[in-house]
């Protein structure tokens, strides 16, 4: 064959591949939304975090706002202290609450951002979220399910 | 009676001692061959037309194969993964699904194996018959270094093909995918493109099947290029080195994939 039809055929080779990767990396992997753009770190400590992990979304409304950058146990608190990255394009009041929430019934969990709003200086780079509510864990909600159903029961049968 | 037992376990340990040096001696050849191409791959870029000859045969012309078993590869995850995530109600994950184990593990190692079979084997068949024929021989009588002008510009031809044949693969099996999981099933478009960029991620899954496509590209280039230059100069010996390579290529890919996730996938 031809010297030049090789050559452009290992040209169109070439760039299919590369169109391929550039691909996965804009439609599968979402590369342009999720690292991209300028954040500040705030930290906050909970109790118990159930099954958080780090890249889980930072949701505020439902929108998320940020990612979990890391996790550490502190051991003089003994509380698990988030690194949350947020958008710098979101600015949040100092009174702002962090929970931890799941998505769906058994879904992966997530870090739900609410505000008070009775405050007006805003979260800044560094600063520590100071209201913080724990994750859910299921086998102590069943259990004071029951011991409030077992406390109840003697009063029903009383009547 | 004892000494002639002795003499007989003496021979099983000889054979098998036999073996292991035989085998080790090999295993030093192919080192020694892998030096020489790595010190001879400059001639691969300096005579540039050589390599993206090789480019066509074994990239270009690998091309259809690798699009088609993709694009079916896509469509059956997506059935097959359709058919178990809607009996927990989880249909939409169907995208993440398809994309991760395409990007993750199909899409490498299939690749790897099908390569093997289509450009590694006649790789090993053309080197191994220009062998035969005294080509290589004559290549050197004239003082033309035949690793530099016919087995590096192979290697690398290998090395750069793979990870875009890796890529293309996954591309399209995600098409593919996406074919059967949308129009035909009828799964939610939003949900099976955004519940899918939301799980994968670009550094931890697209640069790591890319890694592995690359490490893929070098094993069986490599063993290909041995095999056909270590071949027995007659018919028998290039037809046993093409069956080689097919055996030893997939087996490298497979236990390579299996290392390279083991150290992927811990945190």
């Amino acid at each position: 064959m031809e010297r030049t039809t090789i050559d452009l055929w290992v040209g169109i080779f070439a760039a299919a591949g590369m169109a391929a990767i550039l691909g996965l990396a804009m439609k599968v992997g979402n590369l342009t939304s999720s690292s991209v753009g300028e954040t500040y770190t705030v930290t906050a400590a909970f109790e118990n975090i159930g099954g958080l992990k780090a890249r889980a979304p930072v949701k505020s409304a439902g929108v998320v706002v940020g990612r979990v950058d890391g996790i550490r146990f502190d051991s003089k608190t003994f509380e698990a202290v988030v690194t949350l990255k947020l958008d710098k394009r979101y600015p949040f009041p100092t009174d702002t609450e962090a929970n931890i929430y799941t998505a769906g019934l058994l879904g992966e969990q997530y870090v739900g951002l609410e505000i008070a709003g009775l405050e007006d200086s805003n979260l800044k780079e560094g600063d520590k979220i100071k209201r913080t509510q724990d994750a859910v864990v299921l086998e102590k909600m069943i259990s004071q399910f029951l011991y409030s159903k077992a406390a109840e029961t003697p009063t029903d049968a009383s009547k | 009676m004892f000494s002639g037992l002795l003499t007989k376990v003496a021979n099983v340990l000889r054979g098998i001692g036999h073996k292991l040096v035989d085998q080790l001696w090999r295993f030093g050849g192919a080192v020694r061959f892998s030096g020489y191409v790595l010190l001879y791959s400059g001639e691969s870029f300096r005579r540039l037309h050589l390599t993206i000859r090789e480019i066509y045969f074994t990239g270009v012309m690998s091309l259809i194969i690798i699009l088609v078993s993709a694009f079916f590869v896509g469509m059956v995850l997506a059935l097959q993964g359709y058919n178990t995530l809607q009996k927990y109600g989880s249909s939409e994950a169907i995208g993440v699904l398809v994309a991760l184990s395409l990007v993750r593990e199909l899409g490498p190692v299939v690749t790897a194996l099908l390569f093997a079979g289509r450009a590694g084997t006649a790789i090993t068949a053309e080197i191994g018959l220009m062998k035969a024929t005294e080509q290589l021989s004559a290549m050197e009588m004239m003082a033309v270094s035949p690793i530099a002008r016919v087995v590096a510009p192979r290697f690398w031809a290998g090395v750069i093909s793979m990870p875009l044949l890796a890529a293309l693969f996954s591309m399209v099996g995600v098409l593919g995918g996406y074919l059967v999981a949308v129009p035909l099933i009828g799964v939610d478009n939003g949900a099976f493109w955004s519940q899918m960029q939301a799980n994968v991620d670009f550094r931890e899954d697209i640069v790591n099947g890319v890694i592995k496509s690359v490490v893929f590209g070098v094993a069986c280039t490599m063993i290909a290029l041995f095999e056909g230059f270590d071949a027995p100069p007659t018919a028998e010996g290039v037809s046993r080195a093409t069956t080689r390579t097919v055996v030893n290529s997939s087996l490298a890919v497979l236990a390579l994939d299996f290392i390279m996730t083991s150290f992927m996938i811990n945190p």
